[in-house]
């Protein structure tokens, strides 16, 4: 009782504040709003920059994904690193690496089974055995091709994390961790946040600022630095696919079995 | 490479985190050696930057090299008031992690290459949150900390500091998404988030600065970074979560990431919204300071009725939250409250590490949780136990060492501004704090009644006979951190001067550049 | 009445809804007692943030923020009407949002991962019981 008082008296406050500051917003739509074409009377936004230059600049049409990998490619990297930390953090919290109840862990038949406790779900388990390469195909698609359309390194990560998750559904865990086990799941996670960092890195070697990928140019032979600039988010790309793809499938298989790895769903 | 250096100051801990997770999950005695040498490089770093700033003034580093027009790329930002948290967290962080070298993870030692990720990602973190010139990327690299926060404090064996840390997670994200809408404002009313870019257009547009929108995304941000740093009423995560997370974590912890926040917030004061602005809206600095003397009242009360140690060690890190945001707040015209704000971030940060690297000693290696176990302390640990009073002797106020000065300035503006309330709560918390000190100083140098070690935890009796005292120190590398901890605390005490001078050159600085709007 | 909502309403309409949607997360966060509603709330009020970030990148009839091959090759030679962007999306918010998302998604991983260890040691997730176990833990030490 005493915590719905309080909960409506914060809310009643803060949706009160927020609702006061709307009026003051500028029309939904606007294309004239400052976020959308900058302050009156000031210097044009940032987002107009990116609208008229993105494409000269990183020959990628996609403006998110130029935007997201190469001008503020800075915070992506930390994006990476979160999703890096969560999958640490979860395996801080969660996993069990002493045979802590090993009494009371369930005989080894049971590992086998799957949630409903059927060993031959024969349907569900060809069709995801055939569909499985197909969402990894689609997945490295929507990675490589982030730059023309919607879709990008995370997008693509969590459909290849998917597929593992998929066959751990429809098989069991183990068949999932057989193909991807947890000592290569944790080196494929940092394996890509040292692509995204190496890539980012390397302009500094030819005494460019991080993340500047024009200075790869000479190293990748192309004719300008928008050319590098696209190879460079597209490395980039890749770097934050295997760090997602890893943690979604690590999250997945700890948390359905608690930290054991063991039986789940 | 010395152009890259504000970018190399995080880079080195992120590049130690992935070789710890490619290396070092097999072999875990990889670890050590790889923090510790990428800390030690950001050290290096940090001090590099201090001194090209010492040297150049504001230093920017144009990630991508997108220079103009402003707000394109992400530009890092190293002028004299983040290059000195910079150097005390990159010192802190190597203190720590020395502290860990034997029990990362407390029980579960299999898991020290996770613990130790975590720990470099945290640091990574906090370099990030300080150096960066972009709102967006402070809370990008806020949830960095917080999410290798709520790890750090849950990689713990005991059931309460689960629960901690839940709590935390839920006050944590509150806090940071209070501040990304704040964020969103901002960038609804001004298309930038570039923290220079949004000043100039606030600093040129007076109308646009007080309309409601800004007003709403100013508090919504201070909000937020006061449920980061566990200002008075948003406290309500910080204490169990310090208190039951495992002795090596709560060392880095503890200090850094409130002092980190409350770093934030001086920075969206001057350079974000401009304390030309702050001082011409006095009410608002009132109220502040009024919610910090509540806040300094409540920690100090709070920490007398503790009966575990890092329990009354957190109330005292409220009680100093309240003193940095008070100070902050107190908008006297020659800022001696901010630089007394300034400084005492550094000097907090390195006090709280002492203390608490001395409470994890005794924990360890004393048995003591609760006040009255500490009796017998400076028989049995000496050296251990001056430490311990060096840093308690920082908290009260004592000269020379730092604590005495950061209180000092913050007085000194206080009067300034004329905040007599302030004063007054500023020296009963002192008094406090002084208390609670020579209760423990004395329970510790004159109790009678020596508990012998048992090693581990908190489950020893009180019925212990009284044996003749063996002196036994905590083993060297809990010691060393400890004793430079002290060091350090008496020696930026000793170097005051011409830190403050270099923390003023900053403030006076930034404040000129920004508000003639270069 | 009809005037204010002509005026603050039907103009603002996504940022309205945008604050119904966000203190109903905000209020489940602070008045529920089960720890997983409270995750369900913590998700809804970040969601939020998404909708107001993502509203405000929005221009009248504009479309997604991919620019056309062939107007971007003409914007290179110099045609400058080539690229319109009235017509295209502010891309920036998306970007944002991409991070707030990723971030939203590693804070409930962890935070499930929190719920399962404490329903393992405390067999509740019922914040009253927690606590009440939590206490009983503290008399005995």
């Amino acid at each position: 009782m005493k915590a719905k008082i309080f909960a409506s008296i914060a809310v009643t406050i803060t949706g009160a504040i927020l609702l006061y500051a709307v009026t003051d917003f500028p029309n939904f739509g606007d294309p004239r709003s400052p976020a959308n074409a900058g302050v009156e009377g000031g210097s044009s936004s940032a987002s107009l920059y990116y609208i008229e230059n993105t494409y000269r600049d990183t020959k990628v049409p996609n403006l998110v994904t130029a935007i997201l990998a190469d001008y503020r490619g800075y915070d992506t990297l930390f994006e990476t690193v979160v999703i890096f930390t969560a999958g640490m953090a979860i395996f801080a919290i969660l996993r069990v690496l002493r045979n802590e109840d090993a009494p009371s862990a369930p005989d080894p038949e049971s590992t086998n089974r799957t949630i409903d406790g059927d060993h031959h779900r024969i349907i569900v388990g060809i069709t995801c055995r055939i569909a499985v390469p197909l969402v990894q195909i689609f997945a490295l698609y929507v990675v490589a091709h982030g730059h023309h359309s919607p879709g990008g390194g995370f997008q693509g990560g969590v459909m290849l994390g998917a597929s593992f998750i998929l066959i751990a559904l429809s098989g069991s865990l183990r068949d999932a961790l057989a193909r991807f086990s947890e000592a290569s799941y944790i080196r494929l996670a940092s394996l890509g946040i040292l692509i995204y960092a190496g890539v980012a890195f390397l302009p500094l070697v030819f005494g460019r600022n991080f993340v500047d990928y024009g200075a790869l140019r000479g190293l990748l032979g192309t004719e300008g630095e928008e050319m590098a600039r696209s190879h460079g988010i597209f490395g980039v790309e890749l770097g934050v696919a295997f760090t997602v793809m890893s943690v979604m499938f690590a999250i997945f298989a700890n948390l359905s079995t608690r930290g054991r790895l063991k039986g789940g769903l | 490479m010395s152009d890259h250096l504000p970018v190399l100051v995080l880079l080195a801990p992120l590049f130690g985190a992935i070789a710890i997770g490619l290396f070092g999950m097999r072999d875990h005695r990889v670890c050590l050696p790889v923090v510790l040498s990428a800390l030690v490089l950001s050290l290096c770093c940090a001090i590099g930057i201090v001194l090209k700033v010492h040297a150049g003034g504001t230093l920017d580093y144009f990630v991508a090299g997108w220079k103009a027009p402003r707000g394109i790329g992400i530009v890092l930002r190293a002028d004299a008031i983040n290059s000195p948290i910079l150097v005390v967290i990159a010192i802190v962080a190597i203190l720590a992690a020395v502290f860990t070298v034997r029990h990362a993870g407390e029980r579960d030692t299999e898991k020290t290459p996770h613990f130790y990720i975590l720990f470099l990602l945290l640091c990574v973190g906090l370099f990030g949150i300080t150096i960066t010139g972009d709102a967006f990327n402070v809370f990008v690299l806020i949830e960095v900390t917080a999410l290798t926060s709520y790890g750090l404090i849950a990689i713990g064996g005991s059931k309460r500091c689960k629960v901690a840390a839940f709590h935390y997670l839920i006050m944590g994200t509150v806090g940071a998404s209070f501040y990304l809408i704040g964020v969103g404002y901002l960038y609804l009313k001004l298309g930038s988030l570039n923290m220079q870019d949004i000043h100039t257009i606030l600093a040129s547009n007076e109308s646009l600065a007080d309309s409601r929108a800004i007003r709403t995304a100013f508090v919504f941000i201070l909000v937020g970074i006061w449920t980061k740093m566990a200002f008075f009423p948003l406290h309500g995560w910080l204490p169990n979560a310090y208190s039951y997370s495992p002795s090596g974590s709560a060392a880095i912890l503890a200090p850094l990431v409130t002092k980190v926040s409350v770093y934030v917030m001086v920075r969206m004061m001057v350079s974000v919204f401009g304390l030309d602005h702050l001082e011409a809206n006095v009410e608002w600095g009132h109220f502040v300071v009024w919610l910090a003397i509540i806040a300094i009242a409540a920690g100090s009360t709070m920490a007398l009725a503790q009966r575990e140690i890092k329990k009354m060690l957190c109330c005292l890190i409220i009680a100093e939250v309240g003193y940095m945001v008070g100070g902050a707040w107190l908008g006297d015209p020659q800022r001696w409250g901010l630089t007394g704000t300034v400084y005492h971030i550094l000097a907090d940060a390195l006090m709280t590490s002492c203390l608490f690297l001395a409470a994890g000693a005794f924990a360890k290696w004393h048995g003591a949780a609760k006040l009255e176990d500490l009796s017998g302390l400076f028989r049995k640990m000496p050296l251990a136990a001056t430490g311990f009073v060096v840093g308690g002797l920082a908290i009260i106020g004592v000269p020379p060492t730092c604590g005495f000065y950061s209180k000092f300035y913050l007085i000194r503006g206080a009067i300034e501004a004329g905040h007599w309330v302030y004063v007054a709560a500023l020296l009963a918390s002192s008094l406090v704090n002084a208390v609670l000190f020579f209760r423990i100083f004395e329970i510790a140098y004159f109790g009678k009644n020596p508990v012998e070690s048992h090693g581990h935890g908190d489950d020893h009796g009180h019925d212990h006979e009284s044996e003749p005292v063996v002196r036994r120190e905590p083993p060297l590398h809990a010691l060393i951190p400890l004793l430079a901890a002290a060091a350090l605390v008496i020696l930026l005490g000793l170097c005051n001067g011409t830190v403050v001078e270099f923390i003023r050159t900053g403030l006076i600085e930034t404040a000129t550049v920004v508000s003639t709007g270069r | 009445m009809e005037a204010f909502f002509k005026e603050a309403v039907v103009p603002h309409f996504n940022f309205w809804i945008y604050v119904i949607i966000m203190m109903i997360g905000l209020w489940s966060v602070i008045a529920k007692n089960n720890l997983i509603k409270k995750l369900i709330g913590l998700s809804i009020f970040q969601t939020a943030i998404l909708l107001l970030y993502v509203s405000l990148g929005v221009k009248e009839g504009a479309s997604i923020p991919i620019i056309d091959h062939h107007a971007a090759e003409r914007s290179l030679v110099g045609d400058a009407g080539a690229i319109n962007p009235d017509l295209i999306a502010n891309p920036v918010p998306h970007v944002l949002m991409l991070t707030a998302i990723v971030v939203g998604v590693a804070t409930l991983g962890v935070a499930l991962a929190l719920c399962q260890m404490i329903y393992k040691d405390f067999g509740t997730l019922e914040e009253d019981e927690v606590l009440q176990k939590i206490k009983a833990l503290h008399d005995d030490v």
